[in-house]
């Protein structure tokens, strides 16, 4: 085996070593920093191929963590990061098997608790990508601490929440985010309790970036893991992935052409909230509640039509827009980046606090420190 | 008055030495070899700092010494009552000594409750300081007293003081803008004051500390450091105090050096940074607050110069988990808790077995199960650390014996971690953590060299040639695999908590390689290598062999000397390694016709110890959330030797 010894003294910075970080491009736009600026780049272009590991993929036939896989596969390459340096932890789940059909460094861990490892490993190493995969029970049953902390502290991370609103790899129960009533295997007469809406979730946790989007569309799915690539701090992806086992066609409604037209509003930054055919419809503010509904839009009202602001620094509108989709037939479901926001990010600031404490105090001496103010001396 | 050491359970110890002389002032001065003081006050009394602070200067004058605080779960428990008294015991000596002493010579019992609470541990003959202003009649009433134990003879056995603590104390104040509340604070300085000049201490460390504790508040400083004075200065005028002590520095008992006084847990934070060092590995340490273990984690949050990451996490699991993730990232990565806090990690440690990365589990023992008593000690979590997770899953533990020793333990569990990339149990307790004792302060030139190297390259041929990197190739000494670090260009790979194949580490359901897995995982932990046990056994001809681990040196050591001094023979061995054991441990068991285990726990090393080798350990158990005391184990092991 060909290994080094361990060379210089170690850097307070950003690897166990100091090596590699700095290689980065410049910050992008935000105060915050760009959340890859000290991610090297990748020294090659790279393909799809690159991102593929050699095990065989084992999901069912015809499930969508297929699409999902090839669609992040695809996407790596643009993001052009040495794939030594970005890192996938999943929990336990369908889903988190994903890491192992990704060549790049990966964990999968214990259920529920991918969110924490991984705040572990972005706090620890700013130089890595770190992205986790989880899904519905993963993430907001077993391990729902873990997701609220991970978003509020605003760890360089980016969440890939699959929900498919059931529990596969245990074979079929219900889940968090199954709709009231869900006949399964352990509701036989149907489920009881309400579901968590996973972005209602995630902006109650005050998120910095929270989004949506759908297995089956590769395009949005993949401008969506742009833009949380890009983001610094926490991002939150749900995905509505299905599970064509244990609850096919859960979101059948928002895939099919024809109902999606009326189903499903793609959020844009910056317009104007309008779906339907001929976007006849528009998202407005109910000037009695405040909340927001849904109107045909007419020349009269036109101009009230809510202009969808991503960046807005209260989560209040997010919000608003997370609960307009109606939990069990899933009509008027927003999909694309409902938050986007600048927040401090935790690693960086854990790396300043490092920085400061050398800068006041200098670098520790560890005669010093162990020797402490209040010594005597016995003398042989 | 009565000599201070009178009871036959010191003589073996040592016994005062008959000298006296005129000091200066006229006041005669004793000279003693060793005194236990215990400070009880409720638990607003600020009792713990006058102990530290008494400490501090013992330390600094050169005693050896030993500490014991012992303090309520509660952080203001009803005023006056039984359950709130807070108490500070400490044993300094001219000599090499090993616990905070089984019994108080002096008692400072700063109202009824502590007076009553503590009674009990005195031995006749011993002094005790109360504060009379805090003897009302409701106040003993509060604790059940029906007449005074000040005035209706009851204490006729002991050498009574009773000094108006609050009165003097307001009275030396009244210079001072306070408020008498305010200048009540300071009584607990009045009483150290009046202690320091009792037994010499010096003076100027506390005033020190008083001036930098309230640097902000200079008034409260001044009022501090004048009711300290006063409360020397007392000692010196009043005719109730005619004897005052000196206990010479114990220049014998330590190996020329440079010393400080220091706790079991600051102690094992230190070893941390060192091993951080030694290493060339950022320390990175998950954590969440529990008693008895937090003080690791403000210390180590205060060391950030030291590359030092410290991460309070929502809750147990994610103290771990952040740690192990950190571990993957190469990270020398911690973990502190206590008992319940292990429980919540136990599947994350299961996962890092599986994992193979280091990572240190520091378990802060206390009294258990469930809550249980988490400001007292015990030994009970050694069990959990041993098999407390599904499947098979061994991890090496590893236990520091005193306060100091979790410097050296800290280092030795971050070795064993690193060389073998597994999880390791750091076993410290309770009493170990807040204890404290002389430390002579190693030259950190001389501290082992914890470095390791990642993996760089490939580490395998396939058939067909090809260079690759296999996760689960392991080193054929060691049986370590690899520590690949992301970030390493080539040796991208999946880890998980699913069974891996041998080598490649890809997910195997391979019944036969599962079986191998398991047995390799086992063989890696049993082949760690451990110093052989040492025994003391300085004639050679005890039949009877006493075996500890952990915390119980002190006291056993000590009733171990009791038996020596009084010309018994017992053989002493105490394990820092229990998983593996020594290699040697087997051999030293079968030297004996006895073996005797003294633990705070139900007999959990000796279940270890009889299961593995068929020994007929005799097991001596306590689970008072206390220490042992020397003279009832020197009991047990007279028992065993003339049984």
């Amino acid at each position: 085996m060909t290994e080094t010894p361990a060379g210089a003294p170690s850097s307070l910075g950003d690897s166990p070593r100091g090596g590699s970080s700095g290689k980065g491009s410049s910050p992008g736009g935000s105060p915050f920093g760009d959340a890859l600026a000290l991610v090297p780049k990748a020294e090659a272009e790279q393909s799809m191929r690159d991102f593929k590991s050699d095990q065989e993929v084992r999901w069912c036939p015809g499930c969508g963590d297929y699409a999902v896989l090839a669609a992040v596969q695809g996407f790596m390459p643009q993001l052009g990061l040495a794939r030594e340096n970005i890192v996938f932890v999943s929990g336990i789940g369908c889903s988190s098997r994903f890491p192992y059909y990704m060549n790049t460094y990966g964990m999968h861990s214990i259920h529920g608790r991918a969110p924490a490892i991984a705040t572990g490993l972005a706090a620890s190493r700013r130089d890595l990508s770190v992205w986790v995969v989880t899904g519905d029970g993963d993430a907001l049953s077993i391990g729902g601490n873990h997701l609220i902390h991970a978003l509020r502290r605003n760890v360089n991370l980016k969440i890939l929440l699959f929900n498919n609103r059931i529990y596969g790899l245990t074979k079929g129960q219900y889940s968090p985010t199954s709709e009231i009533g869900k006949i399964t295997k352990s509701t036989p007469v149907g489920s009881l309790d309400a579901p968590f809406n996973p972005v209602s979730l995630a902006i109650g946790a005050e998120a910095s970036f929270v989004a949506r989007t759908v297995d089956s569309d590769r395009k949005h799915l993949t401008e969506v893991l742009r833009q949380a690539a890009a983001h610094p701090g926490t991002a939150l992806i749900e995905i509505y992935q299905n599970c064509n086992i244990f609850n096919d066609g859960a979101f059948e409604v928002l895939k099919d052409r024809q109902q999606a037209e009326d189903a499903v509003i793609r959020l844009e930054h910056g317009s104007p909230i309008r779906f339907g055919a001929d976007r006849a419809k528009g998202v407005v503010r109910d000037q009695a509640t405040g909340d927001l509904k849904v109107v045909a839009v007419t020349a009269e009202n036109e101009a009230e039509v809510l202009v969808h602001d991503a960046h807005a620094a209260s989560p209040t509108t997010a919000f608003a827009l997370s609960r307009l989709a109606d939990p069990d037939t899933l009509h008027h479901t927003p999909i694309g980046v409902f938050r986007s926001v600048d927040r401090p990010v935790y690693d960086t600031l854990m790396a300043e606090q490092l920085d400061a404490a050398v800068e006041q105090h200098g670098k520790g001496e560890l005669g010093a420190l162990l020797a402490g103010n209040d010594t005597w001396t016995v003398v042989g | 008055m009565t000599s201070q050491v009178s009871s036959p359970a010191e003589q073996a110890d040592g016994t005062v030495l008959g000298e006296q002389r005129k000091a200066a002032g006229g006041k005669a001065v004793r000279r003693l070899n060793r005194v236990i003081i215990r400070f009880a006050g409720d638990s607003g009394d600020g009792m713990q700092l006058t102990g530290d602070r008494f400490t501090s200067e013992t330390a600094s004058f050169g005693n050896d010494l030993s500490t014991l605080p012992n303090f309520p779960a509660e952080i203001r428990a009803p005023a006056g009552t039984l359950p709130g008294v807070s108490s500070f015991q400490l044993h300094f000596a001219d000599h090499d000594i090993l616990t905070p002493g089984d019994a108080p010579n002096v008692l400072v019992a700063m109202n009824p409750a502590a007076l009553k609470a503590n009674i009990g541990d005195l031995p006749r003959g011993a002094e005790i300081i109360v504060n009379t202003d805090e003897f009302t009649k409701r106040a003993l009433q509060k604790v059940g007293y029906a007449s005074n134990p000040l005035e209706d003879g009851s204490l006729d056995g002991y050498s009574l003081h009773p000094v108006p603590l609050t009165t003097l104390t307001i009275e030396a104040l009244k210079e001072f803008d306070l408020s008498r509340k305010e200048a009540e604070r300071s009584k607990n300085m009045f009483a150290l004051g009046l202690l320091s000049w009792m037994y010499h201490r010096p003076t100027e460390g506390t005033e020190k500390f008083l001036t930098s504790k309230f640097a902000k508040k200079p008034d409260i400083a001044a009022a501090n450091i004048a009711a300290y004075r006063a409360g020397w200065n007392f000692g010196e005028t009043t005719e109730d105090f005619a004897v005052s002590y000196e206990v010479a520095p114990a220049a014998a008992a330590f190996p020329p050096g440079v010393y400080r006084n220091i706790s079991g847990n600051l102690a094992l934070a230190y070893g941390l940074i060192a091993a951080s060092r030694q290493a060339d590995l950022p320390l990175f340490l998950g954590s969440y607050p529990i008693t008895p273990a937090s003080d690791i984690l403000h210390e180590l949050s205060r060391h950030k110069n030291f590359g030092v990451r410290t991460f309070q996490a929502e809750d147990e699991i994610a103290g771990i988990g952040a740690a192990l993730g950190a571990a993957f990232g190469g990270s020398l990565a911690v973990t502190t808790t206590s008992g319940p806090g292990v429980a919540l990690k136990s599947e994350t440690i299961g996962l890092a077995v599986s994992l193979e990365l280091p990572l240190l589990i520091v378990d802060i023992q206390r009294g258990g199960p469930s809550t249980g008593l988490p400001t007292k000690t015990e030994q009970a979590d050694l069990l959990q650390a041993m098999y407390g997770r599904n499947g098979e899953a061994p991890v090496p533990v590893v236990a520091p014996r005193t306060p100091a020793d979790c410097f050296d333990a800290a280092l030795e569990a971050a070795r064993i971690a690193l060389t073998y990339r597994t999880p390791v149990f750091l076993l410290s307790d309770g009493y170990l953590a807040n204890g404290s004792e002389p430390w002579r302060i190693p030259d950190t030139e001389e501290l082992p060299d914890l470095r390791v190297r990642f993996a760089q390259g490939p580490n395998h041929t396939t058939d067909d040639g090809t260079e690759v990197f296999w996760p689960y190739q392991r080193d054929p000494r060691t049986l370590a695999r690899p520590w690949a670090i992301p970030g390493t260009p080539g040796l991208e790979h999946r880890i998980g908590g699913i069974e891996k194949q041998d080598g490649t580490g890809n997910i195997s359901y391979d019944p036969a390689n599962h079986d191998f897995m398991v047995r390799t995982r086992q063989a890696k932990v049993d082949g760690v290598e451990v110093p052989d046990l040492e025994v003391d056994d300085p004639d050679g001809g005890a039949g009877v062999l006493v075996l500890g681990w952990g915390s119980t040196y002190g006291p056993v050591t000590a009733a171990v000397r009791r038996i020596r001094d009084a010309g018994g023979a017992v053989a002493q061995a105490h394990l820092r390694h229990i998983n593996p054991f020594p290699r040697n441990l087997e051999e030293v068991l079968r030297r004996y016709e006895k073996v005797v285990v003294p633990e705070m726990n139900l007999g959990q090393l000796a279940t270890l110890i009889r299961a593995k080798y068929l020994v007929d350990a005799r097991s001596h158990n306590q689970v008072n959330g206390m220490p042992f005391k020397a003279e009832q184990l020197a009991e047990v092991l007279k028992e065993a030797i003339d049984d």
